[in-house]
């Protein structure tokens, strides 16, 4: 945004900040930048005490040892040896962490696959089918409102559904389908990606409806002039451009799955292993190295994959 | 143009409809199964209809003193969204002009936002008990710990809220005409001037957005309190806690008491949301009124 204002300052600074001298002297004497500094820098310090400092933290009580009681400041890789006992010695089998991790993944993937399908479509039909400003408006609230609500509580609502007797058993058996109850709906693998989808599938809708609704629709009639089949629009078309939504949309979900273990406690009966979940039962444990050494691990591995991403899309464009 | 619609809206409105019944069916049932009668239990049929169980929540009978929860989020909720619209407005403001350290606190901010809670979570209590160490060594032997809801808890919760309101900014500057401000300044306003009698007003509408979002991510949350809010509870903490143990439908209750909080909040700040923009249309130009 370069405007003449710009250019004026650089010819002559005094002449851009017009005749009001007084002022104008009164202004330079908080430069520009000190300014800028004393707005960004609250949030800065919010951001290095209680993120950047912990994360540090995190690595560094990762190599530290421990016992029962307490955490020992020495150095030691016990917090990842007691992490990955035994991953040796059972190959070509998968050790204990390593199936957590391949659970954690296929959980993952399940999720994202669903709520990509999902966002796309729900984001699709708001940004190219809804004509009206005031109809896009109320139906994107419409999905955006059940966000702002307890997660724990949209988590238990499929409790008096997914029950044993719950409405969909009771439903199925009344209609003669099943004979008993089936006991997989609940507190499975399930119920845990039914969760996380009814939960997350938001943060895919937004960036992508985000994207969709920059969309150039003249490049849409231009396809069809062309000649192009609805389909053909689509992928070629549409998709490319929305990409960049599609890929915000999926870091989100696929941090957020990685880490969970909120979800997958409660709606997995607190059955299931996951990377979060190890994390959580170390510390109650009070093992905060081995702790330190899981968030380390998962920290890693979701880095990776958000790296793998977003070579895809230059993220900071498009914001 | 083409006439009617095509056969595709048909299929996606249908998809949508599901979308959505999905998204509101569950937690509608459990409004509807929170007034069961005091006989009733977890699931549907209802036995008798009452408000028993959300009676019971308020005497406090059960096994969490919910009123105490209910207070410390109501209190770290408003603290959270306070900070988070006075920092995201500053640093916002930052934004719009070039300066060192942009982009570390723009990648700090999505850092925040997409490393997972439970990580961010440990990392905080990490550090709490290392100054607590520390205090106990150098200063205070009978030092307790310096972790607490508006210590480590705040902090925690500020993680989550202010990325989203930078971000929520980004989206108010893109749209934001600088000529407003320059007509201001050549007028011979004083940049504070410019800032009170310009530019608040006329993003005001998106801070009450800002301030909704701080406020209710904050009543909400849950995986960034779990390790970093020290002895003390926050309601969806004890919420969660209750989920282990359910037996009652005074879950339910309680699920409904903490979305009638929610959504009391969300309408407020829509309607004054709307206030506002309805008031800028009004008084917001004064074309055509003449020169007094």
């Amino acid at each position: 945004m370069d405007t003449s204002e710009d250019i004026l300052q650089q010819a002559s600074p005094d002449l851009a900040r017009g005749p009001d001298t007084a002022r104008a002297a009164k202004a330079a004497r908080l430069s520009p930048s000190f300014i800028s500094w004393l707005q960004a820098g609250p949030m800065m310090l919010v951001f290095l005490a209680f993120f950047l400092i912990p994360l540090v933290f995190v690595v560094i009580v990762s190599f530290w040892d421990y016992n029962e009681y307490q955490l020992l400041p020495a150095f030691s890789g016990r917090g990842y040896t007691d992490t990955f006992e035994g991953c040796i010695a059972q190959l070509p089998d998968l050790c204990t962490i390593g199936k957590t991790y391949v659970k954690t993944l296929k959980l993952c993937f399940l999720v994202w696959a669903i709520t990509l399908f999902i966002g796309f479509w729900v984001a699709y039909f708001l940004a190219f089918h809804v004509k009206s400003k005031t109809w896009q408006m109320g139906l994107s609230l419409l999905c955006t409102i059940p966000f702002w609500t307890s997660n724990v509580i949209r988590m238990i609502a499929w409790i008096p559904l997914l029950g044993r007797n719950g409405l969909v058993n009771s439903g199925l058996v009344k209609t003669g389908l099943i004979n008993h109850p089936l006991e997989w709906l609940l507190f499975s693998e399930f119920s845990v990606v039914l969760a996380l989808v009814h939960l997350f599938t938001f943060f895919m809708v937004v960036p992508i409806f985000n994207s969709m609704i920059r969309i150039d629709k003249s490049l849409i009639e231009a396809a069809y002039d062309a000649g192009a089949t609805g389909f053909q629009t689509l992928v070629n078309v549409i998709i490319p451009l929305a990409k960049p939504g599609i890929v915000i949309g999926s870091i989100f979900v696929i941090t957020i799955v990685m880490g969970d273990f909120i979800t997958i406690g409660v709606m997995g009966g607190q059955q299931i292993a996951a990377a979060g979940k190890i994390i959580e039962t170390r510390v109650n444990a009070l093992q905060f190295p081995a702790a330190a050494a899981n968030a380390v691990i998962l920290l890693a591995i979701t880095f990776l994959i958000i790296t793998m991403m977003s070579r895809i899309v230059d993220i900071k464009k498009e914001l | 143009m083409k006439e009617g619609r095509p056969r595709s809206f048909y299929i996606l409105a249908i998809f949508f409809a599901a979308y959505v019944l999905f998204l509101y069916g569950p937690m509608i049932a459990i409004y509807v199964l929170s007034f069961q009668g005091p006989q009733g239990g977890l699931t549907f049929p209802m036995n008798g209809v009452s408000t028993f169980w959300i009676a019971k929540l308020f005497q406090g009978t059960g096994i969490v003193d919910l009123g105490a929860a209910f207070r410390r989020s109501l209190l770290l909720g408003i603290i959270v969204m306070i900070v988070t619209v006075v920092l995201s407005v500053a640093a916002g403001m930052a934004f719009r002009r070039k300066f060192r350290a942009q982009s570390i606190l723009f990648y700090s901010a999505i850092a925040s936002l997409i490393v997972p809670s439970i990580i961010t979570s440990l990392g905080i209590s990490l550090e709490f008990r290392i100054i607590d160490d520390l205090i106990k060594a150098h200063w205070n032997e009978n030092f307790e710990t310096s972790m607490g809801l508006l210590t480590s808890g705040l902090g925690a919760h500020l993680t989550w809220t202010l990325p989203f309101g930078l971000l929520i900014m980004f989206a108010i500057f893109n749209r934001f005409d600088p000529r407003l401000e320059e007509a201001a300044r050549d007028l011979g306003a004083t940049p504070w001037q410019t800032f009170r009698h310009v530019v608040l007003p006329i993003i005001l509408p998106s801070v009450i957005g800002i301030g909704l979002f701080g406020f209710t991510l904050s009543w909400d949350e849950l995986a960034r309190s779990s390790q970093a809010i020290g002895a003390v509870n926050t309601l969806p903490l004890d919420l969660q806690g209750l989920t282990t143990t359910v037996t009652n439908p005074d879950i339910y209750a309680l699920g409904t008491v903490i979305s009638a909080v929610s959504f009391t909040v969300i309408t407020l700040a829509l309607g004054t949301i709307h206030m506002l923009n309805k008031r800028q249309a009004a008084k917001g130009s004064d074309a055509g009124k003449g020169l007094v």
